[in-house]
């Protein structure tokens, strides 16, 4: 299972947890699956995530694998100049 | 490594030729946004509040109207309704609706057959305003009994309580906090703030519009990314995407203040209004000030732990910016990763908040929210050097980032060049140089991640073998001729051979704007990955004329040969000669490519600055300038220091002298560059640059983003070098002359 880290304000709406587990094959997957377990993400994650899988960080590529042992970190969506 | 050091790996990469768009620019032949016209053009102008916050009464535009001449108005009347999100924003920002916002935000616009006919009728067009109480501090935003901006606009992450104009919160971190400042020597923690300064790109905002009422229009724009400004344009009006063609003009100068829209809008409403007339609309240097984005304001709080031999046990920050009166636009979301990210720090804790005050809608600009965040962390870093008697950059030696370090934001970092900027820093001549009375020495360390995003290329191999690449980036830093060199080094075929274009929104795939230092990163990749395939398909060609298995032919300078002995005797097949061909064997030949880019390498750069006060009228001149930036790999090094000298130039204004000046009444006091000072070339020493390669394992020629990382450390390094030369440490931004002798003065008593 891959383990979701998630920031502070995310933890309330994921029931306290700072650190989720997910089934998933790839950032889409887990993504959807955070989802479902808490509900109370979605409009986080509607209003658009990055996503640091192990050590790269993915602005928007659901297709992107993940692995039982990745680490996941959500941050905010990055914005460039 | 340093580039002097080149190992001739490579063909074309590394080398200097000449720029393509170098030429038509000094010859004045280049296109921008104002230079665009067609036939029966009408030109616009904008009403725009004189008032920081008020509710807009009514609107009468029949004087205007009366006049010969003019062709129609707009208000947000005609713009649909039932948009949300930052669709929203950005009708709300394109054009006012019930209230005005801030000093400068539009509320109507005009089209007329002369520029000057429409400024005449944009006088006339008669606006009632009650003005409303409205606040421009971003501490002063957040207080108990500011005026409300926006109610109801915080998100799910604000915690109970806090006022309504704070409309997000994060926080985040890892590590034992409490004991790790309780391992250290020292502990101190300061409070910093910087004002909002503008990316102030040379060239203002211009567009030409043209919408039919069919919903079909066609649209020339100075931009970093028209397929942008075409979902955002047709968000606001309305219109389905498809049917709006978006063309780039050349570009002067973005920084990331030109990845949105502004105005754009109110040429396509008024050209639809006006029978399809094309509308040409071109914004002032007081309306860029007053209207367009500008970057966020600053209050900052960061708390340190050090031993006395320099180890940072444990680090905090708490943040608070504003982005205008728009939810989502302050850099919050940036700058708190950025704050730490040089460090390898077993406790950090990072709090933050967005505010909204009534000042524009902030967009974008170099590093957004690095630039701030480095200014405290690296200042506090810094004072704790200094109070410690210990050297700067042994201090950020003994803390830094490197590859496997837990970032301060979470992931592990791969393959980073920090440390080797670090030591080139300390090895440079000019850190050794003696410093003589008034004088001071600053360091400070930067970061920025660097970005992917959706690309889009095509490259196709002209009749005569030359070759074009379409991409969908518009150049802002030399990317066309890094791409250039790139897609030469692939085909094995002369760099002016080669010519990269610029096309427009029919002619690629969604292209996301240059931004995040991604362009000669994203779309290099792309066109490479696109020069492989038309390799490919020229080697099935040559072995079809040869009558030989695909797989027994390789290309090699620029030509399909056998692969080996057993593949036969033939002579290399040119791609001139492959090309001449490709109309009877097979048809035209190209390569394309498109992809979500992945594989970014992040960026870390230091810079070493000498100033030297004068203790008379507090003005500070700088000495020499050094930056030290990991490039990844430097595919045109003219280019690459070129973006690190305008990101010490900028970061340097932003120390010394640019800011953001209201009046009591919330209207911005210097809408012009006579009294917004960016620095001019005569202000600037030759700034120094040493370009280090740590090439990035996700890009096949190693590259990294370098646009981004060069704004940051200035601001701190200048902080420290001002303490040390005055002999006082400012805290807040700009360090203006009389803020400095003030300051100095103090000190005496």
């Amino acid at each position: 299972m891959a383990r979701v880290h998630l920031w502070s304000s995310l933890r309330r709406l994921a029931g306290g947890a700072e650190v989720v587990e997910v089934e998933a094959a790839t950032v889409g997957q887990m993504l959807d699956a955070l989802v479902k377990a808490h509900p109370g993400l979605a409009p986080a994650i509607e209003a658009g995530v990055s996503v640091a899988v192990d050590d790269e960080i993915i602005a928007n590529a659901r297709h992107s694998p993940i692995h039982p042992e990745s680490e996941i970190y959500l941050l905010q969506r990055l914005k460039g100049g | 490594m340093p580039k002097d050091n080149a190992t001739g790996e490579f063909r074309l990469i590394g080398t200097r030729p000449n720029r393509p768009d170098g030429l038509d620019k000094v010859t004045g032949r280049a296109r921008y946004g104002a230079d665009i016209v067609a036939p029966n053009m009408l030109h616009a102008a904008v009403v725009r509040s004189p008032h920081a916050h008020a509710r807009i009464k009514k609107i009468d535009a029949t004087k205007a109207l009366a006049l010969e001449g003019v062709k129609a108005v707009v208000t947000r009347a005609d713009l649909p309704k039932g948009l949300t999100g930052e669709d929203l924003n950005l009708q709300e920002n394109t054009l006012a609706g019930d209230v005005a916002l801030y000093d400068g935000h539009a509320v109507a616009a005009v089209a007329a057959s002369s520029a000057l006919l429409a400024q005449d009728a944009a006088r006339l067009i008669e606006v009632e305003y009650e003005v409303l109480p409205h606040v421009i501090d971003v501490d002063a935003a957040m207080a108990k009994g500011a005026p409300v901006i926006r109610e109801g606009a915080a998100d799910y992450s604000v915690p109970e309580g806090m006022h309504p104009n704070v409309v997000r919160h994060m926080e985040f971190g890892h590590g034992d906090l409490e004991a790790g400042f309780a391992a250290a020597d020292l502990v101190r923690e300061q409070s910093y703030k910087t004002e909002a300064t503008h990316q102030g790109y040379i060239e203002p905002h211009a567009c030409l519009g043209q919408l039919g009422e069919d919903g079909r229009g066609e649209m020339w724009v100075c931009t970093q990314g028209h397929w942008y400004i075409r979902r955002m344009s047709a968000a606001v009006l309305g219109i389905e995407a498809a049917n709006l063609r978006v063309t780039p003009s050349e570009i002067g100068g973005g920084f990331g203040g030109k990845t949105t829209i502004f105005m754009e809008p109110l040429a396509l409403a008024l050209s639809r209004k006006a029978g399809g007339r094309p509308v040409k609309l071109v914004m002032s240097r007081a309306e860029v000030l007053r209207a367009t984005g500008p970057t966020a304001s600053a209050s900052m709080d960061v708390k340190i732990g050090m031993t006395k031999d320099g180890k940072i046990t444990a680090a905090s920050v708490n943040f608070r910016m504003q982005g205008g009166a728009f939810v989502g636009m302050s850099p919050i979301g940036e700058a708190l990763p950025c704050a730490f990210a040089c460090y390898d720090l077993p406790a950090v804790h990072h709090v933050g908040y967005e505010v909204l005050a009534n000042r524009p809608k902030a967009a974008a600009y170099r590093a957004p929210g690095s630039p701030m965040a480095a200014f405290a962390v690296e200042s506090l870093v810094d004072e704790m050097c200094r109070e410690l008697k210990l050297d700067p950059i042994d201090v950020r030696l003994k803390n830094g980032a490197k590859e496997g370090t837990k970032s301060s934001y979470g992931p592990v970092y791969n393959r980073i060049g920090l440390v080797e900027t670090l030591e080139a820093a300390k090895a440079h001549p000019n850190y050794a140089i003696k410093l003589g009375p008034n004088q001071g020495r600053g360091v400070a360390s930067g970061f920025w991640f660097n970005h992917g995003g959706e690309t889009s290329v095509s490259l196709a191999i002209g009749e005569d073998g030359t070759v074009q690449v379409s991409i969908g980036t518009p150049d802002i830093g030399g990317s066309r001729a890094s791409i250039g060199l790139m897609a030469a080094e692939k085909l094995g075929i002369a760099y002016e051979d080669v010519r990269v274009n610029v096309v427009e929104t029919g002619a690629l795939g969604v292209n996301e704007p240059t931004h995040g230092s991604r362009a000669t990163f994203a779309s290099g990749k792309a066109a490479v990955e696109a020069a492989e395939q038309a390799i490919r398909e020229m080697c099935r060609r040559a072995a079809k004329e040869w009558d030989i298995p695909e797989e027994a032919v390789e290309w090699k300078d620029g030509a399909a040969m056998p692969a080996g002995p057993n593949a036969g005797k033939f002579p290399p097949m040119s791609i001139a000669e492959i090309a001449s061909k490709m109309g009877s064997t097979g048809g035209p030949i190209s390569g394309h490519h498109e992809v979500t880019a992945e594989g970014v390498g992040a960026s870390f750069g230091t810079h070493v600055v000498d100033v030297e006060v004068d203790p008379e009228t507090g003005r500070t001149t700088v000495l020499r300038y050094l930056v030290v930036q990991d490039a990844g790999r430097a595919i045109h090094p003219a280019y690459v220091e070129g973006q690190y000298q305008g990101g010490a130039a900028q970061g340097i204004g932003w120390a010394l002298n640019e800011e953001y000046v209201y009046g009591e009444d919330g209207r911005l006091q210097n809408p012009m560059f006579l009294d917004y000072r960016i620095p001019v070339a005569s202000d600037l020493p030759m700034i120094d640059t040493v370009i280090i390669e740590v090439p990035n394992p996700g890009h096949p020629y190693g590259v990294r983003g370098v646009g981004e990382t060069g704004i940051s450390p200035p601001l701190p390094a200048l902080a420290a070098a001002v303490a040390e030369a005055a002999g006082v440490r400012l805290r807040s931004l700009p360090m203006t002359p009389a803020k400095v002798l003030a300051a100095m003065r103090a000190r005496k008593g």
